[in-house]
This record gives structure tokens, sequence and C-alpha cells, in this order.
């Protein structure tokens, strides 16, 4: 099957053709808000990153903005830093290959006279972008994030084994789905282990997962419990196992071909497992610096986040948050439960939603400018 | 006839209430009637399909949930009450 997207140097398909201006660190935030309130139209990224904390913080926060400037979504960047900080705006720009990119620095020109340049950047970009055309691609070139948040007693029963069969249905198309939050497969290390396609590869992913689960023992102690539990006893769920695999459900059923790092580009196709927090903006960062073009996120009791540059598509496990939370969701799986619906008819009508979102139509999100950023941090800021 | 269970894996011995089913009434998946609640079950919550020995696993998305405490027949509601986390190796 195809879709039309934006081909890029690398071989990789757009699904969005977006102008990026990004900080490099937050002190430039305030410029890059002056540019998104002048131009509503592009993609704004501002952050808390950039300065102030160690090498493996720097590390995670360069290598997923060079994913995100890098991102097949993203037609041209402008990076706008301070000057003296950690991560510098001319790195970021230096990690950008075959796009329109440049790099300003506010200590040498002040905020106002930084804003004006890119005000003329911006301008010029946007023309640039304007003469680009969707050309046809195959869905194999797709690289789709698979996210579950704010869950409820029915994400394991429609939401997430609908997922599933959209996954399924990618896979068979060629293309690559990802699924991180490493916290949420506590209890189902030697359930994931099998599903590698190699014994090494499962050796890897059971002790990822064995280390997140020492990792949420030690940071939390007694509180674990509120990680490491069921986590709806009252909702139907008897162990940890079977809370870990309704949330896996959203995988599907292919054997995982890779297990790589946060906010790393997956080097094939398949089911790929990628080491990210359970945490919903922290993992679609991950994803989308991995170069995901297209994000579908279940939830039980409705969220509305969306990411920078990133369509992310809602699929909610019942009806009542899909009418209470209208124009947030794009399916509801609820119709399993209520209207007659079978797993496989809402998975189909996922795998639909993802093949029009390629095509250019808006999930809700989007359409709501829900684009929340956050990056994964670990050690103290100093 | 319309559908109040889900089965997820064709391997399950359980299937999952998608409303609240009450004792008696058919468990019916994907139009086929399977068998009688043997008790009152919440929506979200598990239904035995088969006579479950005690020990024996409960497979929800084909794979080991739980194990049987008790034995546990056909038509039961299966959860916390009679079974136990599965001893990992």
């Amino acid at each position: 099957m195809e879709f039309k997207g934006y081909k890029r140097a690398d071989g990789r398909y757009g699904v969005r053709n977006h102008v990026l201006v990004v900080s490099s660190v937050s002190c430039a935030n305030g410029v890059v808000d002056a540019l998104g309130r002048i131009f509503p139209d592009i993609v704004t990224v501002q952050h808390a990153y950039g300065c102030g904390y160690g090498p493996d913080d720097w590390g995670t926060s360069f290598k997923m903005l060079s994913g995100l400037v890098n991102h097949p979504n993203v037609g041209a960047v402008l990076a706008i830093g301070l000057g003296c900080e950690l991560l510098k705006a001319e790195h970021l720009i230096d990690a950008v290959e075959g796009k329109p990119a440049e790099a300003l620095v506010i200590q040498q020109a002040g905020s106002a006279a930084t804003t004006k340049k890119g005000i003329d950047i911006i301008e010029r970009f946007i023309k640039l972008l304007e003469r680009q055309q969707r050309e046809p691609a195959p869905l194999s070139g797709l690289l789709v994030g698979l996210k579950c948040g704010g869950s409820d007693a029915f994400s394991g029963v429609t939401a997430n084994p609908s997922l599933g069969v959209a996954a399924d249905l990618l896979v068979g198309e060629g293309a690559a789905v990802v699924m991180g939050e490493v916290t949420e497969m506590i209890g189902t290390d030697h359930i994931l282990k099998g599903r590698c396609d190699s014994p090494a590869l499962g050796e890897k992913l059971q002790k990822l997962i064995l280390g997140h689960e020492k990792y949420v023992k030690d940071a939390l102690g007694e509180l674990a419990g509120l990680v490491i539990a069921p986590g709806n006893i009252d909702g139907g769920l008897s162990s940890i196992t079977e809370k870990s695999l309704g949330c896996n459900a959203k995988s599907g059923s292919t054997p995982i071909r890779e297990v790589v790092d946060y906010s790393a580009r997956p080097a094939g196709k398949g089911l790929i497992i990628m080491d990210t927090p359970g945490y919903d903006i922290d993992a679609m960062a991950g994803m989308a610096g991995g170069g995901a073009q297209i994000i579908v996120f279940t939830t039980g009791r409705g969220t509305p986040v969306g990411f920078p540059a990133v369509p992310v598509i809602k699929v909610s496990s019942n009806s009542n948050t899909f009418h209470n939370m209208k124009g947030d969701i794009d399916v509801n799986a609820g119709s399993i439960l209520d209207a007659g619906k079978t797993v496989r008819d809402v998975g189909r009508e996922i795998f639909e939603c993802i093949v029009r979102t390629a095509n250019g139509n808006p999930a809700c999100a989007e359409a709501n400018r829900s684009a929340v950023f956050n990056c994964l941090k670990q050690g103290p800021t100093f | 006839m319309n559908s109040n269970a889900l089965k997820v894996n064709p391997r399950d011995n359980v299937v999952i209430a998608i409303r609240q089913i009450a004792r008696g009434e058919d468990i019916v998946v994907e139009g086929v009637k399977l068998l009688a609640a043997a008790e009152d079950v919440a929506a979200s919550h598990k239904i035995a399909l088969t006579d479950i020995k005690a020990g024996g696993n409960i497979l929800r998305y084909g794979e080991p949930i739980v194990q049987a405490r008790d034995d546990i027949p056909k038509g039961q509601w299966v959860h916390v009450h009679n079974t136990r986390p599965i001893e990992r190796i």
C-alpha cells in the first residue's frame, strides 16, 4: 500500500513538512516563543534543557533534539541558542542533513535583533517548503510509535488489542512499529524474551526489563508497589503480568526484531522495542527522536497530549471518554463494548486512520495545537 | 445475538466480560453462545471457559497470567480470590 509523503535526502518520508524552530537551551525560549507568536503555523519547541546538567543528560537531550531536527516530518530548521550553553545551536544544526538549517545566537545580537533575523529566515523557509510536493511513498516507509497512557480497566480489553491488530497490519506492509514504556513491561520479561527473533536479543530485552524493575524498586522503596502492581484490581486485573500483557497487547503478535536505546533510530523494520520510561511525554519524545512519523496513543481516562511535528492519534478504550473529550479522540475502541464491533474491526479503523493521517489529515491533537514537549532527564541539575 | 464478552486469544481459558453479567446469563462471544455464567461478574473481569484444576494456569492474551489456587469450575469468576501469582523460576 502507498501514501503520499515528502521524500527526504536520507530516503525517509515525512508525513508533514514543518518549519521547526527549536531552542538549544531554556535561556533561548523567549525568542522561540516570540517567533511562534508571529508564525502560528510553524512548530516551535521550547524546553528546560541545554545547560546545568551532567554528560549523560546532555547526551540524552542532544540525541533527542538531533533526532527531532533531522525528523522526516521537518522540512527546515532554525535553532536558537544563547551562546554560553553546553548544548549549542550550532551543534544541533551540524547534525542536520539534507535540508535547510540555520542557527542564531542571542548573545551575538540580543533578543530583538535575533527575532528579526529569525523572521527573515522563517519567511524564506516557508517559501521553500511551499514548493515541495507530496509524492507516492510505500507504507513500508513508516515508523509508527505505539503508546498508552491514562489507562483504565478496558485499555487492555479494547484499545490496546485493537492497536495490536493495526500494528500487525503495518508490519505486514513492511513498516516498522516501535513500543516503549519498559516500566509497563515489568512482569512479562520471560514472555517478551520468547517473542524476540534471536536468543541474544531475548536476553538483551529481559535484562532491560529486569533493570527497569530494579531501578523502580531502588528509587521508590516501599512505594514501588504504586508502579509495579496489577494497577487495577477492582478493574479485574489479577497480577502484574496480566496488567503488563494488557500494555504489551498494543504491539500485536509479530516477532520483536530490535531493541534500541532511548531516541535511537531503528536499523530495520518490524516490531522494535525502545528503552523509554512510561511517562507519556518522555516516551513520545524518545519515539519522535528515533524518527517515528506518527504515534498512536491509546487512553482510558483520556488525554489531549500531542507532540511537536509528530501527529499523535488517540484511541479511547471506552465511549464515555470519547464523548466526554469530544474533539480530542480520533478512534473510539469503546465501540467494541457498546456498538457490536470486534477488535479486528477497530484495528482496521486505526490502520485506516494512520494512512489518512500519513496523507495529511490532521489528528485531533494537531487540530487542537496540543504539542507538548519534554525529554528524559535522570541526573542532577547543577 | 449481542456479545457480552471477549476472548482475546484462541488459547485463552478465560473470557473478559464487556459489561456486567448476571448469574445464569449466557456468555456470548462474537455472537456465539459459549456457556452460562455461574455467578455475577463485573465488566472487565474474567470468567472461566473450562474447568480449571487447582494449580492450573489461567491463560489470557495467550499467556499464563496467574495460577488457580482452588479448582475453578467453568462459568466462574476468576480473580485474586481464587488464583495466585505464578512462581518465577
